[in-house]
């Protein structure tokens, strides 16, 4: 898993029938000192994520596993929206 | 799987329902020397791993098998943690091999005439 910061939306009128009702994301990962890393990923939220939160995504096909998500066309899922990280 | 050192944790009130429950930690991928390598990635933890600790952790699809039978959407686990390594130092290259023995020349002289 990855943090990653929400940074837009994207809508899709055409898509496969088992993503329909889903909110699709446009996530930046970050580091855990909130630093932006490169690339930009769509991701589909299960936690109902808004616009510039600290996320924390899962890829691939774990990302099926995520509630909501099963046996759906998903690699790239929001599972948590992050209140704090530490560091040692 | 791979080598790990924990350098964080991870505080989410609001996650997907079956990660509930689930420590989240910060861990810096390590090469077998111990040098890192790699971003920092979040790992659910099924061991208990402290701050510092050296571990390994496993991703893709199984590791979430590491938390049967709740199988929770997570790509990377810590599952454990690491006592010692041993580790075959490096060895100089092995010499090239002795040179082979040149073949024997040919014989000389008037090949025998057929029939």
């Amino acid at each position: 898993m990855i943090l990653a910061r929400v940074v837009g939306t994207v809508v899709a009128t055409r898509k496969d029938p088992r993503l329909e009702g889903f909110k699709l994301l446009i996530v930046k990962p970050v580091s855990p000192e909130g630093k932006d890393e490169a690339g930009y990923v769509v991701a589909v939220d299960t936690v109902s994520a808004g616009i510039g939160e600290r996320v924390i995504t899962v890829s691939g096909s774990s990302a099926r596993m995520a509630e909501g998500c099963k046996d759906r066309p998903v690699d790239t899922a929001i599972v948590g929206i992050v209140d704090e990280v530490h560091l040692d | 799987m791979y080598f790990g050192r924990v350098v964080g944790c991870v505080w989410s009130t609001v996650k997907n329902r079956n990660l509930e429950g689930h420590r989240m930690l910060v861990i810096q991928p390590l090469t077998a020397e111990l040098a890192n390598t790699g971003q920092r990635i979040i790992c659910t933890d099924c061991t208990g791993a402290g701050a510092g600790e050296l571990i390994y952790w496993v991703r893709g699809r199984e590791a979430s098998y590491a938390l049967l039978p709740q199988e929770p959407a997570t790509d990377a686990t810590v599952v454990a943690i690491v006592d010692s390594i041993h580790l075959k130092s490096k060895v100089a290259p092995a010499p090239p091999p002795p040179a082979a023995p040149a073949p024997p020349a040919p014989a000389k002289g008037r090949k025998p005439r057929k029939g």
